[in-house]
């Protein structure tokens, strides 16, 4: 496939520019996403910790907004900081509104069916 | 002193110039001389051996960072990595100015233990979230920020005083 078509979102990433889970200040879980699909993989194995300390911080909706550059997921993901889930509540709401997108791409370059 | 093949051996008049040194390294050579009982010349010969032989590496100031107004915050780094990617994980850390100090250690798992200064606590988590974790072998890193310091000494030949008889 012509990755140059291809959504941004929909890419593989660099090392340099993959999403780094930790689960408080400095503290790396050996956890990473280098595109959408892994990040959809992850947010289902990672310490819940790590979600809850990444998104009261902004660092997905920033990552998704400047790296994936889909604005519209990072608008999502914002939302839902909004409403204060946590644990698994908060695990499941945002594999939901990833894994939403992420099929809504594939299946627009038939890369799911 | 005695020199063998390019490395130094000091003796005990080596070592207590280097004690009366580390105590002020303002000192003319005359005072140590007098405090030591040798000619100034002697402690002049000396110290050119051990500063040629990189015995002395420099002669510096010691700065309390906090009473000169710079703001930092220390941390230490337990960087666990794949045994392959070690070395080069620590080599790319002591290219970094904010890292203070690198050590390599052979536990259960081979780590790097790192000490490193930044701005805030946000500047450090972005160097690390940036920098560190982005590393070929980096597996895991914990993070301890320092919250108050009790002691922080470089290493001193009174360190070893007992040892040395001075």
């Amino acid at each position: 496939m012509n990755t140059e078509n291809m959504p941004k979102s929909l890419r593989t990433f660099p090392r340099e520019k993959a999403f780094y889970f930790f689960t408080s200040i400095g503290n790396y879980t050996g956890v990473s996403a280098a595109s959408l699909k892994e990040f959809v993989e992850r947010i289902n194995e990672v310490n819940v910790k790590s979600i809850e300390f990444h998104l009261y911080r902004g660092d997905f909706e920033k990552w998704i907004g400047e790296t994936l550059e889909d604005k519209k997921l990072a608008e999502d993901v914002g939302k839902l900081q909004k409403t204060n889930p946590l644990g698994d509540q908060l695990r499941n709401q945002l594999h939901a509104i990833v894994s939403k997108r992420y099929q809504q791409l594939a299946f627009g370059l038939g890369l799911v069916r | 002193m005695k020199i063998k093949s390019d490395t130094l051996t000091l003796d005990a008049t080596d070592l207590k110039i280097l004690k009366a040194l580390q105590e002020d390294a303002r000192q003319t050579y005359a005072n140590i001389g007098k405090r030591l009982g040798i000619a100034h010349s002697t402690v002049y010969d000396r110290l050119r051996k051990m500063e040629r032989h990189g015995i002395i590496k420099q002669y510096t100031a010691v700065v309390d960072g906090e009473k000169a107004g710079l703001k930092s915050i220390t941390a230490l780094m337990t960087i666990y990595t794949d045994p392959k990617e070690s070395e080069r994980v620590a080599e790319e850390l002591s290219k970094t100015p904010k890292v203070l100090e690198v050590y390599a250690s052979l536990s259960e798992e081979l780590l790097i233990i790192a000490k490193v200064v930044a701005e805030n606590q946000e500047s450090l988590h972005a160097f690390i979230a940036n920098y560190l974790a982005p590393l070929p072998g980096v597996l895991r890193i914990r993070t301890s920020i320092v919250t108050k310091k009790f002691k922080e000494t470089p290493f001193s030949i009174s360190n070893d005083a007992d040892k040395l008889h001075l």
